[in-house]
């Protein structure tokens, strides 16, 4: 199966296979207008398997919450067909409505509209906390 | 705006300084009885309180303010399915100032992030209460003199406990202060307060069952009551509920200047028999708790401009 190569844009590589397509829709890919390609199951001698998602076009979010989804993931940022840059997005200091808090103590668990908020309170043991009630996420 | 949600919201400083104003108002009262006229102060509580709401009342009436009330959540528009954060925009309109209890953990954060008034936490759930925990500064400030030092026994519910997580952490802010946590097995202090506050500050501290072995050792003795309304399981609570009662027996282990404290209302954890003991103080401090909010009081209607 062969995909054209991206000419400005990004390939998230090395998502542990199957969870392409979580992460496409937690992005919401569904709602560029530009070209997006996920493919699943690929072939890795790193992985076994591995998902891949390009996307050629220009995107302005935060990739960084990528590190909290799947930490193994890399990401490509591609400009005029050549990779100017690859990273591991790092953990990201707050998820905003990435999680839910499931204290059902929490304020959050009852007013439906607040934003679910977790800070990472602890970088070396990934510890995120919710901003309400402080609840560890699992 | 300044909103307290969390006894570490005020600096070490500015706890100096509240204590400072509460020893200031409890000598000349008369300067302070007229300081807020034409001041209110809402107290919404969302969740049944006595000596709380009454406390934050008594305080502004007696700094010359007046209290807008709203108690229990039947009576107000929360009833009719309105948001915290418009209910704190609301009250904002109304009031100068505002303290919240609610049984959700975090609201009264969320009403300081909508309100346009200083929001002060009352209490949320078993989360935070730092309003309590600026009491007991203030008690045992006046009771013992100092906080350096001072080996600290907190004893009862640890796990849901809000006043003594608080307490914890506002005391391992003062040097070479000990903590021992007795409680039954299944009420031990959550391991966060432990890995977050006393591990990570270094302060030693000691787990245990038996309130006798260690009472010879403590200056401040904190007692608090199994609250039948943080359990989801009433069998459970009539289990763990009498796991201690202090009594005077259990007080001759003590020293001669240890105080007891308790943020009340006490059910039978403390025999009525105590209460002539010098050393019990938790009537003291429940009106210290009228004295650290009337300070409290002065201080964020300074802050937020309108004193």
């Amino acid at each position: 199966m062969n995909v054209d190569a991206i000419k400005n844009g990004i390939v998230i590589d090395h998502i542990q296979a199957g969870q392409g397509m979580a992460i496409y829709q937690f992005l919401n890919l569904e709602t560029l207008g530009c070209p997006v390609a996920l493919m699943m199951n690929v072939a890795s001698r790193q992985m076994g398997s591995k998902d891949i998602i390009k996307v050629d076009g220009p995107i302005d979010f935060d990739l960084n919450v990528l590190g909290f989804i799947d930490p193994g993931v890399t990401i490509d940022v591609i400009e005029n067909e050549v990779c100017v840059k690859k990273y591991h997005p790092s953990l990201p200091a707050e998820l905003r409505d990435v999680v839910k808090c499931k204290n059902p103590r929490c304020i959050s668990t009852v007013e439906q509209e607040l934003p679910q908020i977790f800070r990472l309170t602890d970088r070396k043991n990934k510890i995120y906390r919710c901003v309400y009630c402080d609840g560890k996420l699992d | 705006m300044k909103s307290l949600i969390r006894i570490t919201d005020l600096s070490v400083q500015e706890i100096d300084e509240l204590i400072g104003v509460a020893h200031d108002i409890i000598e000349n009262p008369a300067k302070y009885a007229e300081v807020c006229r034409g001041r209110k102060l809402a107290t919404l509580f969302f969740e049944p309180s006595t000596r709380t709401r009454l406390s934050f009342e008594a305080a502004m009436y007696e700094l010359g303010g007046h209290v807008l009330s709203v108690s229990e959540g039947a009576s107000s528009s929360a009833a009719k399915g309105e948001s915290i954060a418009d209910t704190a925009r609301t009250v904002s309109c109304y009031a100068d100032i505002i303290a919240m209890r609610h049984p959700k953990e975090g609201a009264p954060l969320v009403a300081a992030q909508h309100a346009s008034v200083p929001v002060i936490n009352a209490g949320d759930g078993g989360h935070n209460h730092p309003t309590q925990t600026l009491t007991d500064l203030l008690t045992i400030e006046r009771e013992k003199g100092h906080f350096d030092g001072l080996t600290i026994g907190v004893c009862g519910d640890l796990k849901f406990g809000r006043t003594v997580h608080s307490l914890i952490e506002a005391m391992s802010r003062y040097p070479g202060v000990r903590f021992m946590l007795i409680s039954p097995e299944e009420l031990k202090l959550p391991s966060y307060v432990k890995k977050d506050i006393l591990q990570r500050k270094r302060i030693e501290y000691k787990q245990t069952t038996d309130l006798e072995g260690v009472m010879p050792a403590l200056d401040v003795l904190y007692m608090t009551r199994v609250q039948r309304e943080r359990f989801l399981s009433e069998e459970e609570y009539l289990r763990l509920k009498d796991s201690y009662i202090l009594t005077p027996e259990k007080l001759r282990w003590a020293k001669e200047d240890m105080i007891v404290m308790h943020p009340l209302p006490r059910v039978n954890e403390i025999s009525v028999a105590v209460d002539d003991d010098p050393r019990a103080c938790y009537f003291r401090q429940a009106l210290n708790g009228k004295y650290i909010r009337m300070a409290l009081i002065l201080k964020m209607l300074k802050e937020a401009g309108r004193l």
